[in-house]
């Protein structure tokens, strides 16, 4: 990698290709709202792949691909193997990529019925039964959480990237976040609901210092104790169905939150 | 004689989603439009089933990165229509303030980022930023305003997380606020200069008679309340939504279309909204359209990029009134109690109107959700113009004749991520 990063400076820039699944927009978007930073990324890359901002679309390879979205139809499940060959790092950006997305709640379900709830006719659909995370699918060298990602890590993961360094993205819980901030813990104090104890830093903390309890949009943090957040929620007088229910959002698929809130269910 | 030939776009480019474009021409004639939406179904309405009333403007906002606030606030309204809530008039206030932002930071990067390269004759942005330098930096510094406003009310630009049912999380203090002023003023004299700077852009003569629709209220131009409208005479309720419109699933899509019942396709969106609401602009706002001989009704789709600067004016005009008047209400929000109920709301999304509907149980659940996001409503207006459009360029050689085709379609920013819950260019001669 270090190599690379030296002959960035002599040989052509290298080559970005930003690639969407099934998701929102949002996490790409993040570098469009890098407005401070846009133009100086573009300057130290050739923006090679990104139809959301571009007539250009190069052929690959691609020193880097970001992923943007899950894997829901057979056709994005031969893509992504095409996107793999393409690049040499691949980094899979936000709760879609990463998790499933909240699309992800299909998995639990009959998605055929989910077809004919939403569309008249039902066979024009061609969809998978499950909402899948890209390393799912295929070797990813990088997961950036989020729902959406924060613009900052995304700025710093790249430039890691490019200088052959570790990114500094931390993989503690919110509750760091919330204690550097000195906010009031909620569900100590006031006996507010957070999943902050279980969820990656990365937002900074904002639920909590917007008075509400995380939401987990980041998904689990390294080795989280979701028993005991589980009991905890009990003792706040949460019924299963509620906890199930908050550990099944954005990040609904991780392995961590899924198991939670399938033994929720089992009680 | 022209010969036969299919215009075709597989990727569309600067659009939110995937979508692709599909024109077959048998010499003069244009046989089929097709616009594809092939962006995979998420099918947000079968999931949201089941979870609780207060989960949906954080779940509906995940249908668009681009305008996840419009999502909030028409959630937001259904369900307390649903329960039979009434906010405070601070909360009423701050909820235009935070669509202000979302208008700003959205039309800012429509306006220049995404449609702008068209008419300048560049594949993007960045292309465009080597000879036009200094408005792309102050397009940015604009954006920038929008989202400004969008973390201040919301935490973070995309999904923010203080719109709740009932008002809002945490509200901020008058002096947050009242630090968003310089930047507004500055934000309003760019807008200004950007309603002159995009009409000194070279507009093609493409005029149509579209059956215009959009919220009207009788005091304010719309965001979040009002009666639906047209220039044809409709005038509903939101409550008589689906009564009027209906919503067709066609094979080429992975997004329903939305017709008017009875009539066919119409559109919604900054002109829709200029022309049926321009007597209710704020004066600096009429008079930037003015000066720029922009005066309802604007019939030509390409001048949307104008009514966008305008929209521009009014968001920051209005942002600045909100500003000076906002008093922070005793509490963020009213309590709202689980309880069995319908509710409709429609709220003005920067691409057009947004409907959702929800039937909740007496324990505060989703039973059914309907959601009509803007792009689905103007699928199929975006078919007729290509239709239209198409045969205009019979002649022309086949790869501008697709990239004008591209442009048309540009120009209504659609979004592709909100409409399946959709961009490729084909033309095909024979």
């Amino acid at each position: 990698m270090s190599s690379k990063a030296k002959s960035a400076r002599s040989k052509p820039k290298p080559k970005i290709g930003i690639f969407k699944f099934a998701s929102c927009d949002g996490c790409q978007l993040s570098l469009l709202d890098a407005e401070d930073e846009l133009l100086g990324v573009v300057g130290a890359v050739e923006i090679a792949y990104f139809p959301e901002a571009s007539r250009t679309m190069l052929n690959g390879p691609y020193d880097i691909g970001l992923v943007e979205g899950s894997i829901t139809t057979h056709h994005d499940a031969e893509r992504i193997q095409e996107v793999r060959r393409k690049c040499k790092t691949l980094i899979t950006i936000g709760a879609c990529a990463t998790a499933g997305g909240i699309q992800a709640l299909r998995n639990w379900k009959d998605v055929d019925e989910f077809v004919r709830v939403v569309y008249a006719t039902p066979q024009f659909i061609n969809t998978l039964k499950l909402s899948t995370p890209i390393a799912e699918h295929v070797p990813v060298d990088f997961e950036l959480r989020g729902c959406p990602i924060n613009k900052y890590q995304l700025i710093e993961l790249i430039t890691a990237t490019l200088a052959g360094r570790k990114p500094n993205v931390p993989t503690y819980s919110v509750c760091i976040e919330c204690k550097r901030k000195a906010n009031v813990c909620l569900p100590v104090a006031r006996g507010i609901a957070c999943l902050g104890p279980v969820t990656q830093a990365g937002c900074g903390a904002l639920c909590p210092s917007f008075d509400r309890g995380c939401y987990g949009c980041f998904g689990p943090m390294e080795s989280p104790n979701t028993a005991s957040l589980t009991s905890q929620f009990r003792i706040l007088g949460q019924t299963d169905e509620q906890i199930s229910r908050s550990f099944r959002s954005f990040n609904a698929w991780s392995w961590q939150f899924r198991r939670a809130s399938e033994e929720c269910e089992r009680t | 004689m022209t010969a036969n030939r299919t215009i075709k776009v597989d990727t569309l480019a600067r659009v939110e989603g995937e979508g692709a474009i599909y024109i077959k021409m048998a010499g003069e004639r244009v046989a089929d439009v097709k616009f594809k939406i092939y962006e995979p179904p998420r099918m947000f309405e079968a999931f949201l089933r089941g979870r609780h009333f207060s989960e949906a403007p954080d779940i509906t906002a995940r249908i668009c990165g681009i305008c996840p606030i419009a999502y909030q606030m028409s959630a937001v309204h259904a369900m307390e229509r649903a329960l039979g809530i009434k906010i405070d008039p601070a909360v009423r206030l701050l909820r235009r303030l935070f669509y202000c932002g979302e208008w700003i930071e959205s039309h800012a990067l429509h306006v220049y980022m995404l449609h702008a390269p068209d008419f300048l004759g560049y594949q993007d942005v960045i292309a465009m930023a080597k000879d036009h330098g200094d408005t792309v930096q102050k397009a940015l510094r604009l954006k920038k305003i929008g989202n400004h406003i969008v973390r201040l009310l919301g935490g973070r630009e995309i999904h923010p997380i203080s719109a709740a049912v009932g008002g809002f999380h945490k509200m901020p203090s008058r002096q947050q606020l009242r630090e968003m002023v310089s930047d507004l003023q500055w934000a309003l004299e760019a807008s200004i200069e950007a309603v002159r700077w995009t009409s000194t852009l070279p507009f093609p003569d493409f005029e149509q008679d579209y059956e215009f629709v959009a919220l009207r209220h009788p005091d304010e131009y719309p965001f979040n309340e009002g009666r639906l409208v047209s220039n044809r005479g409709l005038d509903i309720d939101a409550a008589e939504y689906e009564d009027r419109f209906a919503e067709i699933h066609v094979k080429h899509s992975n997004a329903l279309h939305s017709i008017l019942r009875g009539k066919g396709s119409y559109l919604v969106g900054p002109l829709a909204r200029f022309n049926l609401n321009f007597d209710k602009l704020p004066e600096v706002a009429r008079q930037a359209a003015v000066s720029a001989g922009l005066k309802p009704p604007v019939k030509n789709l390409f001048r949307s990029i104008q009514v966008r600067a305008v929209e521009l004016v009014f968001a920051c005009a209005e942002a600045l009134r909100v500003i000076a008047a906002y008093e922070p209400p005793p509490s963020p929000r009213v309590e709202a109690p689980n309880r069995a109920g319908v509710g409709q709301a429609i709220t003005e999304a920067p691409r057009g109107i947004l409907y959702h509907r929800y039937a909740i149980d007496e324990h505060g659940l989703i039973v059914t959700a309907k959601i009509v996001p803007p792009t689905s409503q103007n699928q199929k207006r975006m078919e007729d113009d290509l239709r239209e459009y198409a045969a205009q360029l019979a002649a022309w050689p086949l790869e501008e004749a697709t990239w004008k085709c591209e442009q048309a379609v540009r120009c209504y920013d659609p979004c592709i991520s909100c409409a399946t819950h959709f961009l490729k260019v084909v033309i095909e001669r024979e």
